[in-house]
């Protein structure tokens, strides 16, 4: 009797889900053997060194040197391998890493860094001045390329007049140069110069200072790191990190489902849905979500008719309702914003608030542009219907919030056609000729409010960033004035400025800055909590693994 | 016959020349070059160092002048360097003078899925063959049906569906194998017998999921060439000498049969070296697949040109090596090519 009810009961679940295949994934766990994991990660432990972290990536660093590679996977494997001279502390202000101090002259065009006594590369040798500034040469010179070269090239002159001072000189006072060198790895120059930085054996056997060392990269399977004994900024906890290259995300989630790895970025369906719906992996399994400071807009080519009437422009604004699209496309994880810039830092403006869904004064304000309906239900001025096609790139998110943007526009009597691009054509074709109506994309910016090279009239056109041609000369006033305001206070009061001037031109949407999610292991102690806005990864050098939740059965 | 032989060699060399100015140009049509990757969309980037990285792998000049200089580098059987992993070679191994080794793309991504693809088709036809006799023997019969019915439900499975499934089951909810990769994370600690068991414990998804949903056709190829020989006046010669069933199935009729498969092995010599793009996506293995998806995504244009010359180069021999096999089986076809 048991027994056939359990078989119906299976018959009836198969039915039911069989078309969607996470959750015929599910119902078939419920018949499967649960794993014999009977630890308690939940336990606190103090804090011990030792272990390995493993977690995933979906792409292969092309190097391991960033400034030349640019990519995801590249940053976050040198982030634990080298330093920088300044660095961004718990609450997002500017700290030395391996500058112990640094002083802006009172003419504010010069920054002189101090470097901490004693550095090493982890090969012995002294880490001095002399390697920050062939780091500078480095990046600045033309033969290496490096696609951050455009923020080094300001400095006018770079001087290392002893092995722990480091100064440079900008011919004019520039505010995002702190941020410039949170951001530069500082390279060895003993064992780098006069090597093509693109073709050196050193991009795949990097010699750094920091807390880790490469250990062994596998090709396509796992890039492995060790502590680093003589690393410049004392001792971190954990033995090993792997990190393993898998490009798939669905195949990343069943490897942590099994347990193979400690953590990996989530996407809404597995934060939300997936990981609360299943007990054995809330057991094993932290939840974290972050903002990060991006966000997913929808732009109009301003160089286009009707998109350079602000009415226009604000009527699709009051038109598009984004909690819809936060609710249904991000499963509620993203919020509404109102300036280009991470909620809850200085920079965003809390005065600000977002265009609300009102379709009646989208409506009105169409009219006073002089739309009116057509026999078909779509607006028309002078014989033209307001009609137009929003392209993105093949991206789920993007897609599904054009669609819910479609209907929404529909209802106030806007005809909108929808294309889905591969990226580099979809660059080159549409973004760099300026061929298209409106784009939905997203941006992911960096903690300095400089937004220069997006907003500025004179960044319009060819390969540049302005490509929806924005142009507002009070707004490219205060951008000038707020590249170069060194106060924090003044600097805030004109980015709050800025963001007010756009959110009246509107000329993107902003649809949601969504949150970062990710899952790690709950064998994996000492994070943060709570999360400090410099994020979850913060001093992920004090994380550690206590012996009795480590795994068995790794030796290397 | 080596006169024949000689003459299709040569003829080889025009097919290859125009196969590659066509790829070379399709590939030139899809828009974008390696500065539009998603990486560079970033508004720290400059416009003058994507316009200077243009200019260093020649992508300002014309296509025409483009392919001169691929050409030139060819004839030398140079294959280049990637521009996307910074001028990593794309074909084989250098060595620079302080005798660094930098492997090839393509060096490092082949032998995982000529291994793959060729254990693959080795199971596919072990189960291929007797599957295609049983169907044709039994035609119409419970065993036929329940064959064709079992091949077509493989056929029209999606492959990365299944590999899904197979990973939760076999991986996550029991811990039989490993759910992606080709090597364990202390594979370089484990024995030789431990290598071996972990390479193929790796490789048993990748290798079964794809024999098993290809294993339609080929059958079906079997069947239709075994139920044809079985109908001809020679069989019915066979069976009136008073021959046993088995010896005139398997001594008689089976070779005949098995004649038209020589071409679909010879065809799919150039599939040994591509490999399925989904199946290395979800199983994570670095093979070439994987590479050549990455390289036309990320317009690397000598990575994609030399994958494609070398595939091409392999189909031109795949023909002609199945149509000398041809020949060598059916004294028909020798006959033939010798007048």
């Amino acid at each position: 009797m048991t027994n056939l009810a359990f078989l119906n009961n299976r018959l009836l679940k198969r039915n039911a889900k069989a078309s969607v295949i996470i959750v015929f994934l599910l119902s078939l766990c419920s018949c499967g053997k649960p794993t014999q994991d009977l630890t308690d990660y939940s336990k606190p432990y103090p804090s011990q060194a030792g272990g390995v972290l493993i977690d995933a990536m979906l792409g292969e660093p092309s190097s391991l040197i960033s400034m030349i590679a640019g990519e995801a996977p590249s940053s976050a494997i040198t982030a634990n391998i080298f330093n920088k001279l300044l660095k961004y502390n718990k609450n997002l202000d500017i700290e030395g890493e391996l500058a112990q101090s640094w002083q802006v002259s009172t003419d504010q065009k010069t920054i002189t860094f101090k470097l901490k006594p004693d550095l090493k590369w982890a090969d012995g040798k002294p880490l001095t001045s002399a390697d920050v500034l062939w780091t500078w040469q480095a990046i600045t010179d033309d033969k290496n390329g490096s696609p951050y070269a455009s923020d080094f090239q300001l400095v006018k002159k770079a001087e290392a007049p002893d092995p722990l001072t480091f100064s440079v000189t900008y011919s004019e006072p520039y505010a995002p140069a702190l941020d410039s060198w949170a951001g530069l790895q500082v390279l060895p120059k003993h064992l780098l110069e006069g090597k093509d930085l693109h073709t050196t054996a050193f991009a795949r056997k990097p010699i750094g200072s920091s807390y880790y060392q490469l250990d062994n990269w596998a090709t396509g399977e796992n890039i492995k790191l060790s502590r680093n004994p003589t690393s410049a900024l004392g001792p971190a906890n954990i033995d090993k990190l792997v990190s393993r290259i898998i490009p798939d995300t669905s195949a990343q989630f069943l490897e942590l489902m099994a347990g193979n790895i400690d953590s990996m970025s989530l996407d809404p369906t597995q934060f939300s849905r997936i990981v609360p719906a299943r007990p054995k992996l809330n057991e094993k399994l932290n939840l974290y979500k972050e903002l990060g400071s991006g966000y997913t807009y929808m732009g109009f080519n301003l160089k286009r008719k009707p998109f350079d009437d602000v009415r226009v422009r604000q009527a699709i604004n009051y038109a598009i309702d984004k909690q819809e699209i936060i609710d249904g496309v991000y499963l509620g994880l993203g919020i509404n914003i109102a300036s280009p810039y991470k909620p809850g830092t200085r920079w965003s403006n809390p005065n600000l608030q977002p265009y609300p869904y009102d379709p009646e004064k989208a409506k009105t304000l169409l009219k006073e542009a002089g739309f009116v309906l057509n026999s078909e239900g779509i607006l028309e001025r002078d014989g033209k219907a307001l009609s137009f096609e929003i392209i993105t790139n093949q991206n789920k998110e993007r897609e599904k919030s054009s669609v819910l943007i479609q209907r929404r526009l529909k209802a106030v009597g806007i005809d909108v056609k929808i294309r889905s691009i591969e990226w580099a054509s979809f660059i080159s074709r549409f973004i760099k000729t300026g061929d298209f109506d409106v784009v939905v994309l997203g941006w992911s910016l960096g903690l300095d409010p400089d937004q220069y090279s997006i907003w500025h009239s004179s960044q319009q056109g060819g390969d540049k960033f302005n490509f929806i041609g924005y142009g507002n000369p009070k707004v490219d006033k205060l951008l000038e004035r707020g590249r170069t305001e060194l106060d924090p206070d003044k600097r805030q009061m004109i980015y709050h400025e800025f963001a007010k001037e756009l959110l009246h031109d509107s000329p993107v949407i902003y649809l949601s800055a969504g949150y970062g999610l990710s899952a790690i292991h709950k064998r994996v102690k000492g994070i943060a909590n709570p999360i400090p806005p410099a994020g979850v990864g913060y001093e992920s050098e004090k994380w550690f693994i206590p012996e009795p939740l480590r795994r068995t059965e790794m030796s290397y | 016959m080596l006169t024949y032989i000689i003459k299709r060699v040569l003829w080889m060399i025009p097919l290859l020349i125009g196969i590659s100015l066509i790829s070379f140009f399709i590939m030139h049509l899809a828009p974008g070059d390696i500065t539009n990757n998603e990486g560079a969309f970033n508004p720290k980037s400059s416009a003058e160092s994507r316009q200077k990285l243009r200019e260093l792998y020649n992508l300002d000049k014309p296509v025409i002048v483009q392919y001169g200089l691929w050409m030139k580098r060819m004839v030398t059987l140079d294959f280049g360097n990637s521009f996307a992993s910074h001028r990593k070679p794309v074909f084989w191994q250098t060595t620079d003078k302080d005798g660094n080794v930098t492997k090839g793309m393509i060096q490092e991504a082949l032998p995982i899925t000529i291994i793959i693809n060729v254990i693959g088709l080795v199971i596919t036809l072990l189960l291929a063959i007797p599957l295609g006799i049983i169907a044709a023997r039994k035609h119409t019969g419970w065993q036929d049906r329940s064959i064709t019915l079992f091949n077509f439900i493989g056929f029209s499975i999606p492959g990365f569906w299944l590999s899904l499934l197979l990973m939760y089951w076999l991986g996550v909810a029991n811990d039989w194998l490993p759910i992606s990769g080709i090597h364990s994370l202390n594979y370089e600690s484990l024995s030789s017998f431990g290598k071996i068991k972990d390479t193929f414990s790796h490789l048993f998804m990748p290798v079964i999921i794809p024999s098993v949903t290809g294993l339609a056709s080929i059958t079906l190829f079997v069947k239709s060439g075994m139920l044809d020989v079985l109908h001809q006046d020679y069989i019915t010669t066979a069976r009136a000498k008073g021959l046993g069933e088995n010896t005139v199935v398997y001594t008689h009729a089976l070779r005949n049969a098995l004649l038209p498969l020589i071409t679909i092995i010879g065809l799919s010599i150039p599939g040994l070296i591509g490999g399925s793009v989904i199946s290395e996506q979800i199983f994570a293995i670095p093979g070439m697949g994987k590479l050549f998806y990455g390289a036309v995504m990320a317009r690397d244009f000598p990575v994609v040109m030399g994958i494609l010359t070398i595939g091409s180069a392999l189909t031109l021999i795949g023909n002609l090596i199945a149509d000398i096999a041809y020949a060598w089986a059916d004294p028909r076809v020798r006959r033939g090519v010798v007048k």
